[in-house]
């Protein structure tokens, strides 16, 4: 796999991820490039369903690297992100030099603490990757982890480094592409943030949702797209306790195709409320009046400018 | 100028003894008390450290001191400010008072650095030499003298019927104040001479290293952490003045360790976490002051609930939060939908800890409607509003919480009012 050279300017971005089906709006693309050029890690934050995996997924893709994916969690440690050492490996070299009978502890302590007894995880299998390709690595929802992880973090995004006690220093010959995505269920450290590019993704206009549910979901007819599109974005605009995302969009137009639904009607709006909102709260909200009005005016009105 | 001359405060001598050390000492003592946390191990160090560097050059000196006495970026204004003023002048005592009286007239918009110079000033000072001020309950700490027996009294004595000279006392004593909650076990496991687990890593370095066929077992055990804590605080016009006394609380048990979270409200939410964050109280409160645009108007309790679970709820609430509502439950809106965000609110916390300084009244009884509806969703209902409340505070926090078995509790009689 050779890696495609990064992209030589904001077009490039732009278009290099259009190919790949992820429609990026410009300050999304400014950001991408500038973490490709200054080889700085990509922190995006936004509500789930905006496409923060995504962008990682896509950039893999475009730039025919392997994506290294990290998935945070409330106590994650240096074990499960970094590195272990191969312990049943260790105990039967001790078990094979005792038996041997010319036991050297000192050089046995040397030799079961090299790299042949390590197994690598994400962060380091991203830092030294096996086949010396630097990949994306994917540092997913880091608000899910603790403080002490994002501390660890510090040294990895700062110098592309991590240090193993037995070993030293470990640094990437060529930096991965670092992309960090948050839900924001907790502030993440000042510390963190600065040493990123930060982006907030946030819900995509008409225009580009629209083209999103088009290319995602082409067996869709387009005026059911519309009216999708329409629907949701006015959905957004109602005080819900979690609006919809581009994910919930376009499975709500998967369902609609395998429903053979061919246009919004309030009854299958209220049977398939599911797809689209996860609280119960919030599909109490939607009412049959409201449902109605809301149908009404997703139908006849053209939801914004042609895909781009 | 070095601080050579045989003037008060500076004096030769040597190194680590003798009259420059007792003016370290005491320079350390003066930060302390202007709000600086440098314990006993930094008054040794910083005199280690004066040893090392010598009085020759004032900015050696001033770094030496400066290095080991500050520990923030935000405390380096308030240690310069108290440098210049106590290694500087001869005659400092007569100077300060001169400089205090001058500035007494301004100042109300409570001036950082005005506020600082200020306290550095009434560190240094005897009391009695301290300059009558207005006392503006906003912008000042002064640490004031007091017997034990009306320290006692003033335990117990409500916020709201104190005297200026009272509240300022017991708001020396609120920024003592701690809030230990009970430690909960934590996700992530530390090395321990009895655990649950095996430590193969520090097992197999130690397996190289023992003679004989047999390697004892290392372990590691869960560590504890305390959960965070999330306080919600009333601003409206009849919570003003406790909100006021409150707030120096508040500021002083966020600063004593991190995930506290501070949010007020009346009419609308404002999270004034980052404002509480300056280890500098007045200064922390000035900017608070800015921050909030309804201090003392109306309480929209419910509108101000759904706002916070809505947008900070799922940001502060994780891993077992422990939330303070601190209200009377006056609420504007009659309690118009307040169950359902308080029911809301409670799911989505360990425990809801609701402080009412109504229940300061003998015969309270939840009679308005907001009142009514949050009632059945809170953990604990306790009073706060007296120093002994906030006390008892942590001794309930460390009870068990009931939640599910009954909706509220009344707390114990106290004799105060």
């Amino acid at each position: 796999m050779l890696p495609i050279p990064p992209p030589a300017s904001v077009d490039d971005v732009v278009a290099l991820l259009d190919r790949h089906d992820y429609f990026a709006d410009r300050r999304l693309a400014t950001s991408v490039f500038l973490a490709l050029k200054m080889a700085r890690p990509l922190f995006l934050e936004g509500e789930a369903g905006t496409g923060k995996t995504e962008v990682a997924k896509v950039l893999a893709a475009a730039l025919s690297r392997r994506l290294v994916r990290l998935q945070c969690y409330e106590g994650l440690d240096v074990a499960s992100a970094v590195y272990e050492w191969n312990y049943p490996r260790q105990m039967i070299e001790i078990r094979l030099a005792e038996s041997g009978g010319h036991l050297d502890r000192d050089q046995l302590a040397h030799d079961i603490f090299t790299t042949r007894f390590l197994l690598k995880r994400p962060i380091l299998e991203a830092l030294a990757p096996a086949d010396g390709v630097p990949p994306v690595l994917l540092i997913d929802e880091l608000d899910r982890a603790d403080e002490p992880f994002e501390a660890y973090l510090l040294e990895v995004l700062a110098e592309y480094q991590v240090t193993i006690p037995e070993l030293g220093p470990i640094v990437a010959k060529a930096p991965p592409v670092v992309v960090i995505t948050s839900n924001r269920t907790r502030e993440i450290h000042d510390a963190i943030k600065r040493r990123c590019l930060y982006h907030w993704l946030g819900y995509p206009d008409a225009g580009r949702e629209l083209a999103i549910v088009r290319r995602k979901c082409p067996r869709a007819p387009e005026s059911l797209a519309r009216e999708i599109v329409a629907f949701t974005q006015r959905l957004r605009g109602m005080e819900l306790f979690k609006p919809p995302g581009i994910a919930e969009t376009l499975d709500w137009a998967e369902a609609l195709v395998a429903l053979d639904r061919l246009a919004l009607d309030p009854q299958t709006v209220a049977d398939t409320a599911g797809v689209l909102l996860k609280y119960q709260d919030d599909i109490g909200v939607l009412v049959p009046g409201l449902v109605a009005e809301l149908v009404g005016g997703a139908r006849p009105a053209d939801p914004g400018d042609a895909p781009g | 100028m070095p601080p050579g001359s045989a003037s008060a405060p500076a004096v030769m001598g040597g190194a680590g003894r003798g009259r420059l050390a007792d003016n370290v000492v005491h320079f350390v003592r003066v930060l302390r008390a202007a709000g600086l946390p440098v314990g006993p191990a930094r008054t040794l160090a910083a005199l280690e450290a004066v040893a090392a560097v010598g009085i020759a050059n004032r900015e050696d000196f001033r770094g030496a001191l400066g290095a080991v006495l500050v520990s923030r970026q935000d405390e380096l204004p308030l240690f310069d400010q108290a440098f210049d003023l106590f290694w500087r002048h001869p005659g400092l005592l007569e100077r300060l008072t001169a400089a205090l009286s001058a500035e007494g007239a301004a100042g109300a918009e409570g001036e950082p650095d005005a506020a600082i110079a200020a306290r550095i000033a009434q560190a240094m000072l005897p009391a009695a030499l301290l300059p009558v001020r207005p006392p503006d309950p906003g912008t000042t700490g002064v640490e004031t003298a007091l017997r034990s027996s009306s320290h006692e009294a003033l335990r117990r004595r409500d916020f709201e019927t104190m005297s200026a000279e009272e509240l300022i006392a017991v708001r020396a004593m609120l920024a003592r104040l701690r809030l230990p909650l009970p430690e909960l076990p934590a996700r992530r496991t530390a090395a321990a001479a009895r655990g649950h687990r095996v430590d193969l890593r520090a097992t197999l370095r130690r397996a190289t290293g023992a003679a004989g066929a047999l390697a004892p077992l290392r372990w590691r055990q869960r560590l504890r952490r305390t959960p965070p804590l999330v306080v919600l605080c009333d601003i409206s016009g009849s919570m003003d003045r406790y909100a006021r006394m409150l707030l120096h609380f508040l500021h002083a048990i966020t600063n004593d360790r991190d995930r506290v979270h501070v949010l007020l409200f009346g009419t609308q939410l404002t999270n004034i976490t980052r404002q509480l964050r300056h280890r500098d109280v007045d200064v922390a409160l000035a900017r608070v002051q800015r921050a909030v645009p309804d201090w003392a108007g109306g309480t929209r309790i419910g509108r101000c609930l759904v706002d916070f679970n809505r947008r900070w709820s799922r940001r502060l609430l994780g891993q077992n939060a422990v939330v303070l509502l601190i209200s009377d439950g006056l609420d504007a809106e009659a309690g118009e939908g307040l169950a359902a965000q308080m029911e809301r609110l409670s799911k989505s916390c360990r425990r809801l800890v609701w402080l009412n300084p109504l229940l300061r009244y003998e015969g309270f009884e939840p009679r308005p409607a907001g009142i009514r509806a949050m009632l059945p969703h809170v953990d604990d209902f306790l009073p706060v509003h007296n120093l002994e409340s906030l006390t008892d505070l942590a001794a309930a926090l460390e009870r068990p919480s009931v939640r599910g078995r009954m909706g509220w509790r009344r707390a114990p009689e106290r004799g105060s009012r």
